[in-house]
C-alpha cells in the first residue's frame, strides 16, 4: 500500500473528490434516505395525532402537536384489530418454529456423508426450486385436504422449502467429522448427535431461517386471501387491506364510545403491523444480507 | 470394470465390512445398501416429516394440473370431472382479448422491470461504494434496506397515503394552488405508480449483491489505474463494472426467465382501484377467472401454459448462463 506523506490524502491512488461532487453525492443519498423514512414518521404521527390537526392537515400529518395514544387503545380495547393482531402472532410463532424444526430434522437427516438414499432425497428437494404447480392446482389441493378455512393452510404450505434445507445442510456438513465421530464412539445415537452437537453448534443459522420465516409468515396475506372464507379468522394484513387499502369504516368494527379519528385508527393499525418488523430488524439486516450473498456465490 | 474403480465405489459403504473379493462384485454391494438401509432407517425417519411436507406441497398439486383438461364444476371431484380435451385452451390458441391484454400487460411490466427498475440498485450500489467513509455508508444502507421488509399492504397503504387524493402531497398542494397529482387509481399513470412502489421497495435491497461483488476488487487494480494517469471514469469503467458484470448478466438472465410472473400480491392489492384493462397481468387473470368466477379449468390451462413457458424459460436462462461462463440457476435466492 503506498500512502502520500506530503500533500493530500489519496484514495485508491486519486486524491478526494472535490467538495462540489461529495456535496452532490450526499444530497442525492439524503435525498432518497429521506423518501424511505418521512412516509413511516408521517404513519406513526398521524397515528398518534388528534382530529383537529388531522382536519387542519388535511388528512396526513407529519408531526403531531398533541400526541395521543387514543387510536391504539381504540384499535387494542378488543375486536376486529385485536383478534386479527392474535391471529397473526399466532400462525407466525406456529409457522415460524414449526418450520425451523422440521427444516432442521431434513437438512440433518440429508448432511450424513454416505447415508442411505441421500442424494435422491436431495434432488426431490432441490428441483422444487425450479417449477410452482400453479395457484388453481394449489388451491384444489387445500380443498382436497380440507384445509379451506383453516389456519393451517397458511402455516403448511410455506413449512418447507429447499433454499432454507439448503442453507442449514450446508451448516451442518461444516461441523467437523472428528466431533461427530468422537461422540459416536462414545455412543451417541443420531438424535443425541443432533439434539447434543449440530444444534447448539448451528443456533444462528436456525435463529436466521426461523426469522427469515417468521417475517414471511407476518407479512404473508395472499394465502389468506385464498383460503380463508370467514373474516373473523383474518390476519393483520387482510385487516389492514381492508380499513387501510381499500377504505372501510373502521369505527363500527370497535367497542367504545369515543371514537379517535378514522386515519388515526389506520395509521395505528399500519404501525401495529410495522412494529414487530422493526423490532428484528437490526438483526434481520445483519444475517438477510449475508443470506443474500452466500445464496449467489455458494448456491 | 476395473478393480480400483470398484474399491472407490464400495469403500466409503462397506465401512466395517471385510473386504470382499473382485468375483462376487455384486454381493458386496446389494449387502451394503441393505447394510446401509438398516444403519440409517432413523436418520431417513428423522428426516421424513419435511420429505412429505415437500412431496404434498410441490409435488402433488402438479397432478391437479389435469383439470386443464377437464370440465371442473366444485361440486364434483377432480377425478369425476368429465375430460373435455383441449377445451379449456381455447381462450390461448383463439386469442380471448380478456385473455390477450393480460399476456399483454405482463409482458409490458416485465420490460419495465428490466429497463426502468433492473438499472437502480447498480446506480445506487456505484454510489455507495463511492462514498468515503464507512459510517456513513452503513447507516445509509441500513435506511434503504427497511422498505425490503414491509409487506405488499404496507407499501401499497404508505403510496396511498402520500400520494392519494386525500393523501399528503395532494392536501398540501391544494392550500398551494399547485397542480395536483392524481397517481392512485388513475388507469394511465398505474405503470409508473407499480414501477416506482417497486422501485421503493426493493432498490435499496437489491443493492447488497453488487456491493458484495464490489467489495471483492482488487484496490491495487484502482491504484494501476491512477498510476498509469487515469482517472476516476477510467476507474469505474475498467476495474468497477467488470467486477460486477458477471452478477449483472446473471440477474439479467434469470430476470429473463422470469417475465411471464409479475408483482401479483402487489397488483391485486390496487386493482379495483384502476380496473383490469390497465392491470390485469397472467397471475392475476389465473386468480379472477379461476378462484372468483369459478372457471376452474379454464384458469388452470392458462395457469399451466403459463408454467411450462416459465419452466421453459427458467431452463433456456440456465443454458445461456453456462454460456457466458456463469453458475446458472442454483445461484438464486
Amino acid at each position: 500500500m503506498v500512502t502520500a506523506s506530503r500533500g493530500p490524502r489519496l484514495v485508491n491512488g486519486m486524491p478526494p473528490p472535490h467538495p462540489v461532487v461529495r456535496a452532490v453525492k450526499g444530497l442525492v443519498l439524503l435525498l432518497c434516505c429521506a423518501v424511505v423514512v418521512v412516509p413511516f414518521v408521517g404513519v406513526v404521527s398521524t397515528s398518534l395525532a388528534d382530529q383537529q390537526q388531522i382536519t387542519e392537515a388535511g388528512g396526513y400529518v407529519l408531526w403531531p402537536s398533541n400526541p395521543s395514544l387514543d387510536a391504539y387503545a381504540a384499535i387494542f380495547r378488543g375486536g376486529v384489530v385485536t383478534r386479527a393482531t392474535l391471529v397473526s402472532i399466532g400462525v407466525t410463532l406456529v409457522g415460524s418454529l414449526l418450520s425451523v424444526a422440521v427444516v432442521a430434522l431434513l437438512a440433518y437427516s440429508l448432511s450424513r456423508p454416505g447415508s442411505f438414499g441421500h442424494r435422491p432425497i436431495l434432488l426431490v428437494v432441490l428441483v422444487t426450486m425450479l417449477f410452482n404447480a400453479g395457484m388453481i392446482p394449489n388451491y384444489l389441493l387445500i380443498k382436497q385436504l380440507g384445509l379451506i378455512d383453516s389456519w393451517w393452510a397458511l402455516i403448511l404450505p410455506p413449512l418447507v422449502s429447499a433454499f432454507q434445507v439448503i442453507i442449514v445442510r450446508a451448516f451442518f456438513m461444516e461441523v467437523p467429522a472428528e466431533i461427530v465421530d468422537a461422540a459416536r464412539i462414545d455412543g451417541a445415537g443420531e438424535l443425541q448427535i443432533l439434539t447434543r452437537i449440530m444444534l447448539p453448534l448451528s443456533k444462528a443459522v436456525l435463529a436466521v431461517v426461523a426469522l427469515f420465516q417468521a417475517v414471511a409468515y407476518w407479512s404473508a396475506f395472499f394465502n389468506a386471501m385464498l383460503y380463508l372464507n370467514s373474516t373473523d379468522k383474518w390476519p393483520l394484513q387482510l385487516v389492514l387491506r381492508t380499513y387501510v387499502v381499500d377504505n372501510a369504516a373502521i369505527g363500527t368494527d370497535l367497542p367504545g364510545e369515543v371514537v379517535p379519528p378514522q386515519q388515526s385508527l389506520q395509521m395505528a393499525i399500519l404501525v401495529v403491523s410495522l412494529v414487530p418488523i422493526l423490532l428484528v430488524y437490526p438483526f434481520l439486516q445483519k444475517h438477510f444480507a449475508k443470506g443474500v450473498v452466500i445464496g449467489a456465490v455458494k448456491g | 470394470m476395473a478393480p480400483t474403480e470398484l474399491a472407490a465405489t464400495a469403500a466409503p459403504a462397506a465401512r466395517g465390512t471385510p473386504d470382499a473379493p473382485p468375483p462376487a462384485a455384486r454381493r458386496p454391494r446389494q449387502a451394503s445398501w441393505r447394510w446401509r438401509l438398516r444403519r440409517d432407517w432413523f436418520l431417513l425417519l428423522l428426516g421424513l416429516p419435511g420429505l412429505l411436507l415437500v412431496v404434498l406441497f410441490h409435488y402433488v398439486p402438479l397432478a391437479g394440473n389435469v383439470i386443464a383438461f377437464k370440465d371442473y364444476r366444485p361440486y364434483l371431484t377432480v377425478w369425476e370431472a368429465p375430460w373435455v380435451g383441449f377445451e379449456n385452451f381455447r381462450v390461448i390458441y383463439e386469442g380471448d382479448p380478456a385473455f390477450l391484454n393480460a399476456l399483454t400487460n405482463t409482458l409490458v411490466i416485465s420490460l419495465i422491470q428490466i429497463v426502468v427498475v433492473f438499472p437502480v440498485p447498480i446506480a445506487l450500489a456505484l454510489l455507495l461504494n463511492s462514498l468515503l467513509s464507512e459510517r456513513v455508508k452503513r447507516v445509509v444502507q441500513s435506511v434503504l434496506y427497511l422498505p425490503h421488509f414491509m409487506s405488499w399492504v404496507v407499501v401499497v397503504a404508505v403510496f396511498q397515503q402520500l400520494l392519494g387524493n386525500a393523501g399528503l402531497y395532494n392536501t398540501w398542494a391544494r392550500a398551494h394552488d399547485l397542480p395536483l397529482l392524481h397517481l392512485i387509481g388513475n388507469a394511465d399513470l398505474f405503470l409508473p405508480l407499480i414501477t416506482s412502489q417497486a422501485i421503493w421497495k426493493d432498490a435499496g435491497w437489491g443493492t447488497i449483491i453488487f456491493l458484495a461483488a464490489m467489495s471483492r476488487v482488487d484496490l491495487e487494480l484502482y491504484e494501476a489505474v491512477a498510476v498509469d494517469g487515469g482517472g476516476r471514469m477510467r476507474q469505474l469503467w475498467h476495474v468497477t463494472l467488470p467486477a460486477i458484470r458477471s452478477v449483472i448478466v446473471l440477474l439479467l438472465i434469470l430476470k429473463l426467465g422470469d417475465v411471464l410472473t409479475v408483482g401479483f400480491e402487489q397488483i391485486i392489492l390496487q386493482q379495483a382501484a384502476v380496473g383490469q384493462d390497465a392491470s390485469e397481468v397472467l397471475d392475476t387473470y389465473v386468480y379472477n377467472r379461476g378462484i372468483i368466477d369459478g372457471n376452474f379449468g379454464m384458469a388452470a390451462a392458462v395457469g399451466l401454459v403459463k408454467g411450462v413457458v416459465g419452466l421453459g424459460l427458467v431452463l433456456a436462462a440456465n443454458k445461456i448462463a453456462h454460456l457466458f461462463g456463469e453458475r446458472g440457476l442454483y445461484s438464486r435466492w
